[in-house]
């Protein structure tokens, strides 16, 4: 039996990132793989960021 | 490149701008002890009470070269201290619309004007090198001490709130590597920009604006009572640090910056964007729902730093467009 380990927890910020507990490698469809051993990583939900795949707050709201 | 730990050299005392600064700073190059002005009557944001101000809190930091640690909890100048804080809270009180719904007070911040002004634009999109220079010489205040005033708020908070704080503190402190602390970095930054990285080198560059700026976070770190005003600080300046961050980035790759000065910018715009999501739910979203009488305290921290950053960027603006230094001396 595998030790039994808590739920690696995700918050999703609404019309924000996703909020992951790192480190994180995160893996592109073009292969590309991203890490970061943040204690927490926002992970860019909107596409919008310019530092895909991580949020770079441009998910903002603008006037 | 050579990392200089910003901490290792000691600042020299500055020169008075005034009464109150001259008084602190005669009296500081004597023994402790020494009598200080028992009335303080001056422009709250003005240079003479922000240096006396700021030479006051920065014996709770590194202190100044030749001057006794043991000033650091000397009666006399406690008392000195807080007839100069006084006047710049019931200021800054007075000058902040204040309220009491958080909420709302966060959600104007994360806003993005499409049509921005400020600092960050300007060197984003017309700034000139000798700006962004000044800029950075006058940001060193604070980056060379980056989060220190942040930290005296960890034994005040409990539970959630304190465990986020501490993990955002831990992010601005390199995460233990004494290499990835952002006041390295920014050393690193000033090297890369042909500037000084000594603590505290440009301090007589440093007009009251930005004095002020810093501060305001020695002043809620310090105090228990603005425990809520630190941390609604915090939350504000984590808040709108990415977007400038980014903008000031960009402005420096333009300007063709050595990439220690970029770099700074870029962790800022990642960490920053980890850490407004933190502060927000977790470190405010936690100590008000301990101490909901905390709000007000809160809301004033976020305006207080607003105000005070709109200042310094009016202070800016204002130099550069008449082709003037915003030093009070020259690089
Ligand atoms: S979610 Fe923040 S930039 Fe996309």
């Amino acid at each position: 039996m595998p030790t039994p380990r808590d739920a690696r927890v995700v918050t999703v910020v609404p019309g924000g990132p996703l909020l992951v507990e790192g480190p994180v490698e995160l893996r592109l469809d073009d292969g590309t793989v991203v890490c970061s051993d943040r204690f927490v990583v926002a992970v860019c939900a909107c596409r919008r960021s310019k530092r895909y795949p991580l949020c770079d707050t441009s998910h903002r709201k603008r006037r | 490149m050579t990392t200089v730990d910003p901490a290792v050299d000691q600042a020299v005392l500055p020169t008075p701008r005034g009464p109150l600064s001259a008084a602190v700073i005669d009296a500081l190059r004597a023994a402790p002890q020494a009598d200080l002005p028992s009335r303080v009557s001056a422009d709250p944001y003005g240079e003479d009470l922000q240096l006396a101000l700021h030479v006051c809190y920065e014996l709770h930091y590194q202190g100044f070269a030749g001057v006794s640690d043991e000033w650091e909890w000397d009666p006399e100048l406690l008392r000195f201290r807080a007839a100069l804080e006084r006047v710049f809270l019931d200021a800054l009180r007075a000058d902040v619309p204040g309220g009491a719904d958080i909420g709302d007070v966060l959600d104007e911040l994360l806003v993005e004007p499409v049509d921005g002004v400020g600092v960050s634009h300007h060197l984003k999109d017309e700034g000139e090198w000798w700006q962004m220079r000044e800029y950075l010489a006058l940001r060193s205040i604070y980056h060379l001490k980056e989060a220190d005033p942040h930290a005296w708020v960890i034994p005040r908070l409990r539970g959630r709130a304190k465990a986020a704080l501490v993990a955002v503190e831990f992010d601005e402190f390199g995460g233990g590597h004494g290499d990835r602390m952002h006041s390295t970095l920014f050393a690193n930054l000033l090297v890369g920009a042909g500037l000084d990285d000594g603590y505290l080198h440009y301090l007589e560059h440093a007009p009251a604006a930005m004095l002020a700026t810093v501060n305001l976070m020695s002043l809620c770190g310090l105090h228990r009572s603005l425990r809520g005003g630190l941390v609604g600080h915090f939350a504000a300046a984590e808040i709108t640090t990415a977007p400038s961050a980014a903008r000031i980035a960009k402005a420096l790759e333009r300007m063709d910056a050595h990439p220690d000065c970029v770099e700074f910018f870029t962790e800022h715009i990642e960490a920053d964007a980890v850490h407004e999501q933190v502060m927000r739910r977790d470190v405010i979203g936690d100590l008000l729902a301990r101490e909901p009488e905390l709000t007000e305290s809160v809301v004033f921290g976020v305006q207080a730093t607003e105000l005070l950053e709109q200042r310094l960027g009016e202070h800016l603006l204002r130099a550069w467009k008449e082709g003037q230094t915003a030093l009070r001396l020259p690089l």
